[in-house]
């Protein structure tokens, strides 16, 4: 047991430090910070500066052009980067299908789609989830039926997050009606330009239209876009929601979160005292600050875990509900220090803002990012999903 | 003891509720956010006309209730709908000020209002008060007939929309002083206002007031110089009524909505709402909204009562809401998977609303610790 950085771990903080200093922008870090919505070239940009430096893929193997960090790595990474207010990757191909192609993908899809990802020619969405199959995925109804060298599909898929902005999409696929439900799935990449796609958006409640629907009407897909084996998609979708869920506790966003938390509450004024003077609210912060504490340990541990070999498995569903409860719970201290300056409508982001308060309108998005991050413990497999899962692993010895 | 609604609030609340499952859809109300007004005068005239706005006003003052349970009845069910129109700020607060303080020739505004056609704001809160209602720096200075006001107001809602302000300022004593507190009627086009505007995350819209050597009469003046600290306090204690009753409508709403879903939305086979893990939760919410009706009644039950008693039953029910809103709130949405998320279901609104209510007139903690306060008293 060691809980000090080494020299070499000091010294990657300061080259990562000096790194996110000279690339993260003015105008970057206000859009982060809540001033603007950060646009599909922000983002787009955002990977461009990180593939220049080789930091884009820091889970993927060097094989494959990734950065290969281990865990200290990620989660100096992870934490310098929210201090910093970068604006973070768009995790869809690089963290959640790139390990997919990389482990079960033939050589010709790991050639063709890895380096477009890199370099950004692709931009991925994920087609999982549908009106019928949320939490039981393993229901889902979207077909794919070939035909010659194509497969043809129909159905529809949800919640697809920053669906406007891709020209790609991977859909777990029903091909076999006639078997048990996860053995009839399978991994299709499909080319959202093709004909028979619609996309039309989901407004969200803080009015943010960051989700959408997408339908499939008679879609052509050539076979060459299927992933591993027919009716083998489920072993890749659960492999791939594993990797979903490393980065899921959001550690980072709740140091940054916390921060802003005390920043606010250190401008708002209550009984003639800045408010985090007052006992009760000061002992609210506490609270959630202990248990980000040993959170933020909890969090390194397990990914120490996997890095060596272990696969995450139950910790990983822990990892997800502990750090959703706790990052909500910073998002609900925010609105709570904001006052009646919560009110006010302001549709985006301030989570983790390092901004002063000139006007105390600046605090209003608070309430906005409290009513998005709800989202938190109901995306990626909900936390009752994640507490079945840990129930049945440790009281039944395998899942 | 008795818990049944008089036959006439009980012909209100029936009247008002068939009137709103008609009249007061998502997407009505979706349509009514989006406007530039925020507010429906379809929907303000209709209800003043059902006796809404007079069911807030006490006889002796032209209306035909005004008692805490008629606060109640009123806006319990007008959060059950979620409606978005301010009649708490108008009726209640505004209005309820001119009714406990004005002059005969103030009061001649009280028909305007309970017919409908007068809309008025309250303009008290300000930049650093947060909760606390003592706190007023906006200064008026009286010089012969007439007094100058300064200072600037926060998040004064229906600001844009009405025609005169209640305005609070101080004619003498410290920031925080209860004593020396004024409160004059002010026609909102008066010279020297400056209202910056901005729609509410639950709907509505709210304005930064800034008052810049405005100029009034003497005759502006609603009550004593300097004496309207205990008004403003029995104003807000109705609002907090108003606001908890309208909160538990809400949350019958988001609860009934709930409950439905987990009958009859269908995963791993069968309703979710077999699942134990959400049946459970489910019987935790209908345990709080029976606790939560419980701090509304007792709370509109002592709005008479002396001071120490209705503002110890105020704060007691704020925090109760607060508490049990929040959950309700959070623990529907979370029920309801992503569906709840989206602005087009119902639930997206009624859960803001239920939220949004713990930050006017002192959240949880505020009220906690005015209880502590007001019980070691």
């Amino acid at each position: 047991m060691d809980l000090s950085y080494s020299d070499k771990e000091k010294a990657f903080r300061e080259e990562v430090r000096a790194f996110l200093d000279e690339k993260v922008t003015d105008d970057l870090r206000d859009k982060v910070n809540g001033k603007a919505e950060l646009t599909k070239d922000d983002m787009e940009g955002w990977h461009a500066t990180l593939n220049e430096k080789g930091w884009l893929a820091p889970n993927w193997p060097k094989k494959f052009g990734g950065a290969e960090w281990n865990a200290v790595q990620r989660h100096i990474w992870e934490e310098e980067a929210a201090a910093a207010r970068a604006p973070r990757t768009v995790p869809f191909g690089l963290s959640m299908l790139a390990p997919v192609l990389q482990k079960f993908g033939s050589k010709e899809q790991q050639d063709h789609w890895l380096p477009r990802l890199l370099n950004g020619e692709d931009w991925w969405c994920q087609g999982y989830s549908e009106p019928g199959a949320g939490s039981d995925l393993a229901s889902l109804k979207t077909t794919a039926v070939k035909d010659g060298d194509h497969y043809i599909v129909n159905g529809q898929k949800t919640w697809t997050t920053l669906g406007q902005h891709a020209n790609m999409i991977f859909c777990l696929v029903r091909t076999d009606k006639d078997v048990k439900q996860q053995e009839g799935i399978s991994f299709l990449l499909i080319d959202m330009d093709t004909p028979g796609i619609e996309v039309r958006p989901i407004i969200l409640l803080d009015g943010s239209p960051e989700v959408n629907e997408v339908w499939f009407t008679d879609v052509k897909v050539p076979v060459e876009n299927l992933v591993g084996e027919e009716n083998k998609g489920w072993t890749y979708a659960k492999y791939l929601l594993t990797h979903e869920r490393t980065n899921i506790a959001g550690v980072g966003f709740s140091q940054a979160g916390l921060t802003a938390v005390k920043r606010i509450a250190k401008a708002e004024m209550s009984g003639g005292k800045p408010l985090i003077q007052n006992p009760h609210f000061a002992a609210r912060v506490a609270q959630v600050e202990i248990d980000l504490m040993a959170m933020s340990t909890t969090n390194l541990r397990i990914i120490s875990k996997a890095a060596a070999g272990q696969a995450p498995g139950v910790e990983s569903s822990m990892l997800k509900v502990k750090g959703t409860i706790i990052r909500q719970e910073i998002n609900d201290l925010a609105r709570r220090a904001a006052g009646v300056y919560a009110m006010p409508f302001a549709s985006e982001a301030v989570e983790g803002s390092n901004e002063p308060l000139p006007d105390p309108l600046a605090a209003g998005p608070v309430a906005a990012q409290y009513f998005n991050n709800r989202k938190l413990s109901i995306f990626g497999g909900s936390n009752e999903i994640q507490r079945g899962i840990i129930a049945k692993v440790t009281m039944s010895g395998g899942a | 003891m008795n818990f049944e609604l008089t036959e006439e609030r009980q012909m209100l609340q029936d009247s008002l509720r068939r009137y709103l499952r008609d009249k007061y859809d998502t997407k009505t109300r979706n349509d009514i956010l989006d406007s530039d007004s925020g507010i429906s005068a379809d929907i303000w005239n209709g209800l003043a006309e059902l006796g809404v706005i007079g069911a807030l006003f006490a006889e002796d003052r032209g209306g035909f209730g005004g008692a805490g349970f008629d606060l109640a009845v009123v806006f319990e069910e007008l959060g059950r709908a979620g409606v978005v129109e301010p009649f708490l700020d108008t009726a209640v607060l505004a209005g309820g000020l001119i009714a406990d303080l004005g002059n005969a020739e103030q009061q001649t505004h009280i028909e305007s209002i309970i017919g409908g056609t007068l809309h008025l704001a309250f303009a008290h809160g300000e930049p650093t008060s947060r909760y606390d209602l003592n706190q007023v720096q906006t200064t008026a200075n009286a010089d012969g007939g007439a007094i100058t006001l300064n200072g600037r107001k926060a998040v004064v809602i229906n600001a844009e929309a009405a025609d005169m302000l209640v305005v609070s300022a101080r004619e003498n004593g410290a920031n925080n002083d209860e004593n020396g507190i004024s409160l004059f009627l002010v026609p909102a086009d008066t010279k020297g206002i400056t209202i910056q505007g901005y729609p509410l995350l639950a709907g509505g819209r709210a304005a930064e007031v800034t008052l810049d050597e405005v100029s009034v009469p003497a005759a502006a003046r609603l009550g004593e110089p300097g004496k309207a600290f205990a008004a403003i306090e029995a104003r807000v204690a109705a609002a907090n009524v108003a606001l908890c009753a309208e909160t538990l409508g809400a949350m019958e709403t988001a609860t009934g909505l709930t409950k439905e879903y987990l009958m009859t939305r269908k995963q791993f086979g069968r309703p979710i709402g077999t699942f134990q893990a959400l049946a459970h939760r489910m019987s935790d919410l209908l345990i709080e909204m029976e606790q939560a009706r419980s701090a509304v009644i007792n709370a509109a039950g002592h709005l008479d009562a002396d001071h120490a008693m209705r503002e110890k039953q105020i704060s007691a029910a704020k925090n109760l809401l607060g508490r049990a809103g929040r959950l309700v709130a959070e623990e529907s949405i979370q029920m309801h998977g992503g569906i709840a998320m989206t602005q087009e279901y119902e639930l997206a609104h009624i859960a803001k609303r239920i939220v949004m209510a713990d930050h006017r007139f002192g959240d949880t903690d505020h009220h906690l610790e005015r209880f502590i306060a007001l019980s070691s008293a």
